[in-house]
């Protein structure tokens, strides 16, 4: 059985007890996007801001939620913090890989296979605290609220 | 507290034994199930129905001449009399089976609402309404531009009736809960009832947390209609019940069109069957009706009124013994005074999110819900995104109380910060 201490590692606590870029940015010219979720009525309110190269020049993190969607907000903020957006959406299916979601648009196991091993090179850092995650199926979804809110703020700021 | 501890009715009775589920372990711990608002565990008495009924007299209902599809007629019919029983309808004709309350729920909102709403009309709903009494009020609210009015509360989770007259002004319809089971606060169902009824609104009662916890009796309650589910009352899931009034269903059109709720069928159209069939279309849940039959035979023969008398008294000993122990650590909505509430416990504990909350519980195999628990529009008045609630039924003791305690006790010291 996965006990607790495979879920709350220490450094989870630590980003839920000391949330880094938490607050608000002006928009515009920052882009403001709330991801829910409705299992257990989590809130998210992500602030990005892009520059014309399309990096991440800034990005804060609002709303309330348990210690593993915060945890996994703050840590993201840290992470995607001046990578451009490829770079970002190369970090979201790195992290999602490793909560065993699969989103690959390749055909054919080979590139399939391919792909998820490039994924596995990509550096999460902190990040690969949260995989104990995968072990308490419920939480994916607080785990990966921040990360589709990003991609959604980063779309509707490139529309 | 002035009221003495009311002595409970069920105290020393070994009801545990009845649910299989409850003998088992999780994480190698013995269960302590803490969920019942969300759905009961079941006895022995109904499982075993269901089985017989399954092995012994399959077959499809109100159509076969042999004589286990009469077998299978009768034993839905007699549970439709068990349930007119149990909550003291004038007739059968108004007990329809349903797949849930919220089935329940929209069966009245679309065919009553369709049929006698229109243009600009009122609604009037509480602000403790469970999703299922909101929702399907919007749709239709979207489809004939309704007007919705909402019933506010008061800081301690109760209705707060001060402006109920002049909220129901130009109301055709009230839609309110008898139990919310977020807050666990009874609500006064015949006040609410009869001023509906004197402002000229029929009244839509949501019954789902009051039936399987007290003394029904829609014809003492002055509702039109009732809705109810049987797996929050010890049957199985798939069943729920409408009650209305005879000469309301009688006026309203179909909801499902299909087998079984026809008398005639032409080719240039159909004659509706009679109550309560005209609103049972195709094949229903057999084995879950009889389950739910052998459901309400169990409560009555506990008596609801000891039921009632058994949560209360543990009500009481939740809320002193929790205040006692967490002192201001724990903070449990809605009412205080268990005359006005049932057992159903929603409460913050420290500052932990609820979701971290139930996932310590769950190491110590306790079951307690945590979310918004499909009232999100009390949620945000409550300024909480979510809670956890712990909620009790017949089977329940002072013992899994405790336990509920001491892993609160856990929870509270892993995550100290």
């Amino acid at each position: 059985m996965p006990g607790l201490e495979d879920l709350y590692r220490e450094i989870i606590l630590d980003h839920y007890r000391n949330p880094r870029n938490r607050g608000e940015l002006e928009t515009p010219p920052a882009h403001r996007v709330e991801g829910f979720n409705p299992l257990c009525g989590d809130e998210i309110v992500v602030y990005v801001d892009l520059d014309d190269a399309g990096v991440v020049t800034d990005i804060r993190i609002g709303g309330q939620g348990c210690s593993i969607s915060q945890s996994s907000a703050s840590m993201m903020s840290a992470a995607v913090k001046g990578k451009t957006t490829e770079e970002v959406a190369e970090l979201t299916r790195a992290f999602k890989a490793m909560m065993s979601i699969h989103e690959s648009s390749l055909e054919g196991s080979e590139a399939e296979a391919a792909e998820q091993e490039a994924l596995a090179n990509v550096k999460l850092g902190d990040l690969e605290a949260l995989r104990g995650v995968v072990k308490f199926p419920v939480r994916i979804k607080c785990a990966t609220l921040a990360w589709n809110t990003l991609a959604q703020g980063i779309e509707e700021s490139n529309a | 507290m002035a009221v003495a501890p009311p002595s409970d009715p069920l105290s020393g009775t070994s009801l545990k034994a009845d649910f299989p589920l409850l003998s088992r372990t999780v994480h190698g711990k013995r269960i302590v199930y803490l969920d019942s608002a969300a759905t009961s565990q079941k006895p022995d008495q109904v499982l075993a129905a269901m089985d017989l009924y399954y092995r012994n007299f399959n077959a499809n209902v109100h159509r076969g001449v042999y004589a286990i599809a009469e077998e299978a007629t009768n034993a839905i019919e007699a549970a439709r009399e068990g349930v007119r029983r149990f909550i003291n309808a004038r007739s059968t004709a108004e007990i329809i089976f349903t797949k849930n309350a919220t089935e329940s729920l929209n069966l009245v909102i679309q065919s009553w609402g369709r049929a006698n709403l229109s243009d600009g009309d009122v609604v009037v709903l509480t602000h403790m309404e469970h999703h299922a009494n909101i929702v399907p009020w919007h749709m239709l609210a979207a489809e004939k531009n309704l007007e919705l009015r909402w019933i506010p509360l008061t800081d301690d989770g109760q209705l707060d009736l001060t402006d109920l007259d002049s909220i129901l002004v130009g109301a055709k319809a009230l839609g309110a809960t008898a139990m919310s089971n977020v807050l666990g606060a009874f609500n006064p169902v015949r006040e609410l009832t009869d001023a509906a009824r004197a402002a000229g609104a029929i009244s839509i009662i949501d019954g789902c947390q009051s039936v399987p916890h007290s003394t029904t009796d829609v014809q003492a309650m002055g509702a039109d209609f009732l809705a109810f589910s049987g797996h929050k009352m010890l049957g199985p899931t798939g069943i729920g019940v409408l009650w209305g009034r005879e000469e309301l269903l009688d006026a309203m059109p179909p909801f499902l069109g299909g087998g079984e709720m026809i008398r005639d069928v032409r080719l240039d159209g159909f004659t509706c069957n009679e109550l309560p069939w005209k609103f049972e279309a195709g094949t229903p849940a057999i084995a879950e009706i009889i389950g739910l039959g052998a459901a309400v035979e169990y409560l009555e023969a506990l008596g609801m009124d000891n039921v009632r008398a058994h949560e209360r008294a543990l009500t009481e000993y939740t809320l002193s013994s929790f205040s006692e122990r967490f002192g201001d650590d724990i903070s449990i909505h809605g009412p205080a005074d268990s005359s006005l509430r049932g057992g159903v416990f929603s409460f913050s504990f420290k500052d932990l999110h609820p979701h971290d909350l139930s996932q310590v519980l769950d190491q110590h195999a306790v079951c307690v819900r945590a979310g918004h628990h499909c009232a999100k529009p009390l949620m945000k008045l409550l300024g909480v995104g979510a809670t956890a609630r712990a909620s009790v039924y017949i089977y329940n003791d002072t013992s899994d109380i405790d336990s509920l305690g001491d892993a609160l006790e856990q929870a509270g010291a892993f995550f100290a910060f």
